[in-house]
């Protein structure tokens, strides 16, 4: 399929890609390329659930709106052969769909709100009264698999399968009852990286406006695990008793250890495996006596993790035993299940995050939302790649009729509308209340007693 | 803001009424808008030393390293005796006036600012905590800040949780139930949340009533601040220039605080000897040091204000306790036998060395806290410049054998009310070098002894190059 020149896509091609295609229904279609890349811009990327999401509901006509919002807002490009772009922005829809369709980049990040337009911001530098400053940006967490290397036996490094993948899935069902619950928050856009985790975007506008210091809060709220490859313990628990956020957490992280983790990465099958989660209980002669047992039990069994996990959190319940050791159940689970978020991302209101349906270049998989409350019947393995698209347009472009929209002859139609359903639609709806509201606000606000003086 | 062209007096203008007026009626003022009255020119520059004097004190009280519960009441007593006015009504309005007034002094530098914001945070905190519940709550109330008590019922459905979350961080649960809880949004208190040790629930944080006048004086502190920066613009842009003559001068003035190091360890390897102390005094002590030494050889006495300025003050020269009890005591000793020295005086020096009581060790007064003093009949502390009559004055300085030329500059500055750089003056026409500015009588010294010694080290090279 390769074509080496760089002509700018036109309809043309478009049809002689179909038609060599459906010519030959043997022929293999990569996951990614250039190329692809094109036409997927051209034909599938919905560039306007993207806009009105970072519109906010500005993009209307109420006198409320602030027209300038979306041309205040950073992008940045990866294009090919890694040549990187910052500071581009937009002032509507049709100027971001044109640049993206000219320059076809590999890589779309959004960055932050900033007070004036990004491509104008050397007339701001220098003077107190003149910066370039950021002033909203979404609060963004990323999970990412390789923070777990040290746990998983099945892959490492970029791969993944669905014998780890139930890591992110307790990231996401925890991070999500976190958000929403304790802090209140209900515009969650949970989003696949493409290889190998999850972003998630919190759209509130409490959130937006959120302090750098709050930020780091925040994500210092969801920590727990510390530490790198020279210490042992990475999660230490102190105190009688859970705060109510890990105690809930708890409930979460123990199920999925003992129903995926557990048996998946065989975590007490052989002898160097059990040794390392022994090492976490601080009691050496109940790590003997498990040791001991162990060893002379046959692992032949499929389910002897299970077995032994059993072994040890009887052994572990005795009353005995110092409470910092019968403490060491909640800890293993937790040093093997609780999520593992990178603090630096979710700091800084300026981080450039990947846009939503981005086509991850190694992969070729689509960048898609995940349902946070489905979010176990999510299958990386099966998120559709660019090449699965292309096929899908082309196969099903001949058999469907001129109405039916390119979308929706693709498996990216029910991205789109999960995106649209579950997240845009409830945004759209509070952002119009927001909108009237602070509009009515302001109209009848006087010299207030909060008004500053001298 | 207006500052209107009567010569005598200011008027501040304000939309609004400033002070905690509603509910439960509270004392404490954020400090929001200025009072619309009019206010004479000794009201406006006496009222804001009457309050600086209350700042300083806390300043001094804190650097003291006093237990919190000592500062509080010391701060509860020096309001009390500086704020006071003839009519009780008139306290609220003297509390407001002075606040903006320093307000002005204190916006112009970065420096000045800080200072400021962080004792008038102090004194708001002391204020807020001793108001009883309700006040507090009324005063939350008036002013629209988000922090909420919860009810009853709130209570009963979230004790267990609050109660976990207190031993989730090894503090005692069996508080839970006594305190009152406050629901604030979870951004007032972002070092609770980070490390866990605060009930968080849909955006609220959840905290306990000692932790609310925290949350209250950051409220307070980071208004402050910016009302701060925007009394600096307004100022600068508006009125600076119209108030050169009138209002700048008095400003001016009362910014001239000390800054400089503190002289409450003496400089290392410097100690003075007793039979040393009269050439010292002649030579490198400053007027106010040398008149209560020559007082003190004359009296044979001194009251307590001189006895503490001048004790500290040789403290901090370096002079050893044996010695200034021996110094004190010699001094006393035409007038009283050493028995009754022991017995009322030894004390006080031990005090002021910390070898008694709480053991502080009380640091020399700097010339901000001596000018600011209030000498009174039989007193001979405080500062020359500023609490001498002219001829009294005129009369020290000759007695420092200074050149007329001098005297005039110094009378001059006097005049203006510079009593520093007055000080600077005489010290520059004593020794023959120059000095930007007097801060501190123990600065004054050091620097007295730094250039004799540099000039007898000159002397001693020039002997030996001949």
């Amino acid at each position: 399929m390769g074509a080496d020149n760089a002509d700018p896509m036109d309809e043309d091609r478009v049809e002689e890609v179909g038609a060599e295609a459906s010519a030959d229904s043997r022929v293999v279609y990569e996951d990614f390329s250039p190329d692809y890349l094109r036409i997927y811009y051209a034909r599938l990327f919905p560039y306007a659930e993207i806009y009105k999401w970072l519109s906010y509901g500005h993009d209307g006509k109420h006198p409320g709106c602030d027209a300038t919002i979306m041309s205040r807002r950073e992008f940045s490009f990866t294009l090919e052969h890694d040549i990187y772009i910052r500071y581009l922005s937009f002032h509507d829809v049709a100027e971001m769909e044109a640049t993206i369709k000219s320059k076809c980049p590999h890589k779309i990040d959004i960055g932050a709100l900033y007070n004036v337009e990004p491509a104008k911001r050397s007339a701001y530098a220098g003077g107190s009264d003149r910066v370039f400053a950021s002033v909203e940006r979404e609060l963004v967490f990323d999970i990412d698999m390789t923070d777990y290397d040290d746990i998983r036996t099945c892959c490492s490094g970029a791969d993944i399968c669905l014998k780890c993948w139930p890591l992110m899935n307790v990231a996401i069902k925890i991070l999500d009852t976190v958000l929403r619950e304790d802090f209140g928050f209900e515009h969650l856009l949970w989003v696949y990286s493409g290889r190998r985790g999850v972003h998630c975007w919190v759209c509130d506008t409490r959130a937006r406006r959120l302090s750098n210091e709050a930020r780091s809060a925040i994500a210092r709220y969801l920590t727990l695990y510390k530490g790198n490859e020279n210490t042992t313990k990475k999660v230490s628990l102190t105190g009688p008793s859970l705060h109510p956020a890990l105690s809930r957490a708890y409930e979460i992280c123990r199920g999925y250890f003992e129903e995926h983790i557990l048996p998946n990465q065989g975590l007490l099958r052989s002898e160097e495996q059990f040794d390392k989660v022994l090492e976490l209980v601080p009691d050496e002669s109940v790590r003997t006596q498990m040791r001991d047992r162990w060893k002379r039990a046959s692992t032949s069994k499929d389910d002897v993790s299970a077995i032994r996990w059993k072994h040890l959190k009887q052994t572990l319940e005795n009353k005995k035993l110092a409470p910092s050791v019968r403490r060491s159940v909640e800890e293993i689970v937790f040093s093997y299940t609780y999520p593992r978020l990178d603090i630096e991302v979710s700091k800084h209101m300026n981080h450039l995050l990947k846009a939503p349906f981005c086509i991850h270049p190694k992969t070729g998989r689509v960048c898609v939302p995940i349902d946070p409350l489905d979010c176990d019947n999510f299958d990386p393995t099966t998120v559709p790649t660019l090449g699965q698209l292309l096929y899908d347009l082309n196969n099903e472009g001949g058999k469907a009729g001129p109405e039916v929209k390119d979308l929706e002859k693709t498996s990216l139609n029910a991205a789109v509308r999960l995106f649209q359903t579950k997240f845009l639609d409830p945004l759209q709806r509070a952002n119009k209340a927001e909108i009237t509201c602070s509009y009515q606000q302001k109209l009848q606000q006087t010299s207030a007693t909060n008004v500053l003086s001298w | 803001m207006e500052f209107r062209s009567r010569a005598s007096h200011v008027k501040l203008n304000g939309a609004v009424k400033a002070y905690g007026v509603g509910g439960g009626g509270s004392r404490v003022s954020m400090y929001l808008v200025a009072p619309d009255v009019d206010v004479s020119l000794e009201d406006f520059e006496q009222y804001a030393l009457d309050r600086l004097r209350v700042l300083i004190a806390i300043e001094e009280n804190r650097s003291r390293g006093k237990r919190a519960e000592e500062v509080d009441s010391a701060v509860s007593d020096l309001w009390k005796k500086h704020m006071r006015t003839v009519h009780s009504d008139a306290q609220q309005q003297k509390d407001v006036i002075s606040h903006f007034v320093l307000r002005l002094v204190h916006c112009r530098t970065e420096e000045l600012r800080r200072w400021f914001m962080e004792m008038e945070t102090a004194l708001f905190r002391f204020r807020f905590k001793a108001e009883s519940p309700e006040s507090q709550k009324a005063f939350i109330e008036d002013h629209k800040l988000p922090y909420k008590s919860i009810s009853s019922g709130e209570f009963e459905a979230m004790k267990e949780k609050l109660a976990q979350v207190m031993r989730s961080s090894n503090q005692s649960a069996s508080l839970i139930g006594e305190t009152n809880f406050y629901k604030v949004p979870f951004e007032e208190v972002l070092d609770l949340v980070a490390t866990r040790r605060v009930y968080v629930h849909q955006g609220h944080a959840f905290v306990p009533r000692d932790q609310l006048v925290t949350i209250v004086s950051n409220h307070f502190r980071s208004m402050l601040s910016q009302s701060l920066i925007l009394t600096n613009r307004n100022w600068t842009a508006m009125f600076a220039a119209q108030e050169e003559d009138r209002l700048s001068p008095i400003l001016e003035a009362l910014s001239k605080r000390y800054l400089a190091p503190d002289y409450s360890k003496s400089v290392s390897g410097s100690s003075v000897a007793l039979q040393d102390l009269d050439g010292l005094a002649m030579r490198s002590f400053p007027l106010c040091m040398r008149h209560l030494y020559l007082k003190l050889q004359e009296d044979h006495h001194l009251r307590h204000g001189g006895r503490q300025q001048l004790g500290l003050f040789l403290k901090g020269i370096g002079l050893k306790l044996e010695d200034a009890l021996a110094f004190w005591r010699g001094a006393f000793a035409p007038r009283m036998p050493a028995e009754k020295f022991d017995k009322e005086y030894a004390y006080n020096v031990r005090h002021n060395y910390g070898k008694e009581g709480k053991r502080t060790d009380y640091t020399p007064y700097s010339c901000m806290y001596i000018i600011m003093s209030n000498p009174g009949v039989g007193d001979h502390h405080g500062c020359p410049f500023r609490h001498f009559s002219a001829e009294n004055l005129h009369a020290a300085l000759s007695g420092m054998r200074l050149e007329p030329k001098t005297i005039d500059e110094v009378m001059e500055k006097t005049r203006g009310r510079h009593y520093q750089l007055a000080c600077a003056a005489t010290f520059e026409g004593s020794h023959n070098c120059q000095c930007d500015g007097i801060n501190h009588p123990n600065q004054y010294f050091s620097q007295s002894q730094n250039y004799l010694k540099e000039q007898a080290e000159n002397a001693s090279q020039m002997e030996t190059d001949s």
